[in-house]
């Protein structure tokens, strides 16, 4: 078991012949992913590693049965992609595009709501279960197979943090990159409580940064409803004020957004720091350790 | 992106909501002729330094005067200075334009603003009969005088919403009349023009009834610029660090620092893990440098030669996680910027990720001096260790 996706997940790709787009559709399908197929406007029939192109997502859902899909479009195009997908019958959307304004995000999410369609992203590396389903850009061969679950507003953090967790073995269920913007689709509260429910994820790693008040909300959740545990690191502790951090959600605004306030709430909450960046694979070691001999006794806060 | 205030009260005027007259000035002279063209218009002139900052009245930066005389003096005080407010830090920014004003006498000063609400998705006016202070001050101190509305991106903020909100600040009605009358437009201006913040403090009722914006502030998000040129060629560089200006060049995203470590990172999480851990390890990073994601040999040679621009770098720490950034563009990057312009303090580099191997090969067949690291932690000890 795993999350959102796994072995038999088809897949296509928006942007399939672009530069960005071609290049990991490659790295997918070579990691094992099943890409059925990909779309650009204007260059349906042709064929790219193997896979058809056709010139609108409905065509490409409906001849191929994609239940999912990847967008490598640039961002004046991306939320067109992510409503055509929408609109085609797709469930699970992966925005990789950056640059997407957070307004047009504001405007289409009540939209996804309403139609149970799940949208990773943008701005994300997107989500992979190991040694069955890539979908994004993240390198395929660090990853293990195993029993954490990961999910990260960053990107190559993420990577870090999964680089050091197979390094000590600890496999992933699997790893999602929420995405750095303002507005994203899918929130930690809604990976968490997916993760929760996985028989198969068995911890869990989240990656937090400086700027709103996304990990003050997970921690909330995660004191009421997650019995897993949790290991976290915030990054931007040193981050000054007023400034945005790359991230067009990476900003500390009048006191709020700080990395010491979202510790404070996570820890609160149960949730294990790793104190250094470095120390996210041993942290959770630990914990895991821990939390293997104990299992049986309930769990104390 | 910031503009400055006379920017926001032309897009005020556009959109129908009540700004004092006024003109903006580069020399005192110019603003002596201002104030001589505004005299009549109100009793009394403000003179108002423009700088990509709030507090400014805190700082200095803001005169009240009577005659076109001490409006000269007053511009020839902060012209060409840099003024320091609570949140331009120590430096201060530089005031190379004031904005002259014709105002009044204030009865009661009110706040009134917008945001992007981000976990509801939704845009948020938010307003409060405690004007002309930090607001987030009264949010801590007394936030029942805070109130908040969300509304829909598409629709805009309603007759009705805008009323109520209205109605949280006064009981007179006609002075709520107008305050509806104007949250609909800020709404309209903040989804027209891809806003993040849109800010009246204070937003005055004067002694006269009118109501004024007095002061006007708007932030624009990055991302929605590319459909606004108008609105991006507002831009001011001087109020900007000139090395965060030139990264904007090659779309790097810089932000200098105090220390003495430059920093070349892909990735925003990873860049702030790397400051972080720099810290960890006893250093101090220099900067913040995301190099992004789909980085050429160019972006991150001209990510180099801006680092070295930077006096204080002693050591320069590259950290990449290759992912839709490939090691071994960084690695031919690395190379150009050595030869190019030349790398004289210790470099540590720790490449991870899409074509590490290729990227690794690259570096070691240059000869060129670099120190390797293979974790993200002895990257951090190593470039502390060469200071």
């Amino acid at each position: 078991m795993s999350i959102l996706v796994n072995k038999n997940t088809k897949v296509i790709v928006q942007g399939i012949t672009g530069k960005h787009g071609s290049f990991h559709a490659e790295r997918m399908i070579e990691y094992g992913t099943k890409i059925v197929g990909g779309v650009t406007p204007g260059k349906g029939g042709q064929q790219i590693h193997g896979v058809p192109v056709f010139n609108k997502v409905r065509e490409a859902a409906e001849q191929t049965g994609a239940a999912a899909t990847v967008i490598y479009v640039p961002a004046p195009f991306a939320i067109q992609a992510i409503r055509e997908a929408g609109e085609a019958g797709i469930s699970l959307i992966v925005c990789i595009t950056e640059g997407v304004p957070a307004l047009d995000m504001a405007r289409i999410k009540g939209w996804l709501l309403e139609k149970e369609i799940t949208l990773i992203g943008p701005n994300c590396p997107g989500v992979i279960t190991p040694e069955e389903c890539k979908i994004g850009i993240m390198p395929g061969y660090i990853h293990k197979k195993g029993p954490i679950g990961v999910v990260s507003r960053s990107g190559t953090l993420t990577y870090e943090a999964v680089w050091q967790l197979s390094g000590r073995g600890l496999g992933q269920s699997t790893c999602v990159g929420i995405g750095g913007d303002a507005v994203v689709g899918t929130s930690f509260v809604d990976v968490l409580r997916l993760f929760e429910s996985d028989p198969q994820t068995r911890a869990i790693v989240m990656i937090g940064e400086i700027g709103g008040n996304a990990e003050e909300e997970a921690a909330a959740f995660i004191e009421e409803n997650v019995r897993k545990p949790v290991v976290a690191f915030i990054a931007g502790s040193n981050a000054p004020e007023g400034k945005r951090m790359g991230h067009a959600g990476a900003i500390i605004s009048g006191g709020s957004g700080k990395a010491e306030n979202k510790i404070r709430r996570l820890q609160a909450a149960g949730v294990v720091i790793a104190p250094s960046p470095a120390l996210i694979g041993e942290t959770m070691e630990q914990v895991y350790k821990k939390h293997d001999e104990q299992k049986s006794r309930p769990r104390v806060r | 992106m910031n503009i400055h205030e006379y920017q926001a009260k032309e897009i005020f005027k556009r959109y129908a909501i009540p700004v004092n007259e006024g003109s903006v000035a580069q020399t005192a002279e110019e603003a002596f002729e201002i104030a001589k063209k505004l005299r009549g218009a109100g009793h009394f002139f403000a003179v108002k330094a423009q700088i990509h900052a709030g507090g400014r009245g805190k700082g200095g930066g803001i005169k009240i005067v009577k005659t076109p005389e001490e409006v000269k003096a007053a511009a020839r005080n902060l012209l060409g200075k840099k003024l320091t407010t609570p949140q331009t830090g120590g430096e201060g920014k530089l005031v190379s334009q004031v904005f002259v004003e014709a105002t009044a006498e204030i009865e009661k000063e009110y706040y009134a603003s917008i945001a992007l609400d981000r976990s509801a998705a939704r845009p948020c006016l938010i307003v409060s009969e405690a004007g002309g202070m930090d607001i987030e001050e009264v949010a801590a101190r007394e936030p029942e005088k805070i109130f908040k509305r969300l509304f829909s991106p598409q629709d805009g903020l309603g007759p009705d919403e805008a009323a109520s909100a209205a109605n949280q600040l006064t009981r007179d009605s006609r002075t709520a009349q107008i305050f509806a009358s104007l949250f609909q437009p800020l709404a309209k201006l903040f989804l027209d023009l891809d806003a993040s913040l849109v800010e009246i403090n204070p937003l005055a009722v004067m002694s006269s009834g009118e109501v004024i914006a007095i002061d006007a502030k708007i932030n624009f998000d990055d991302n929605g610029l590319y459909r606004h040129p108008e609105i991006a060629a507002l831009r001011d560089p001087s109020q900007e660090d000139p090395r965060e200006v030139e990264a904007k060049k090659y779309e790097l995203s810089y932000v200098g620092l105090d220390g003495n470590i430059g920093c070349i990172v892909n990735g925003a999480g990873l860049a702030m893990a790397t400051m972080d851990i720099i810290k960890f390890a006893g250093g101090e990073p220099a900067n913040f440098l995301d190099v992004g994601g789909g980085a050429s040999k160019e972006k991150v040679a001209a990510a180099f030669k801006i680092i070295l621009q930077d006096p204080k770098v002693r050591a320069i720490l590259v950290n990449i996680f290759g992912g839709i950034m490939r090691c071994d563009v960084v690695a031919e990057g690395i190379l150009a910027a050595v030869k190019e312009v030349g790398v004289k303090v210790p470099l540590v580099a720790r490449l991870e990720g899409t074509n590490v191997n290729e990227g690794k090969e690259i570096l070691k067949k240059s000869g060129l001096n670099i120190i390797s690291a293979s974790t993200f932690a002895e990257a951090a000890e190593k470039v502390v260790a060469a200071l």
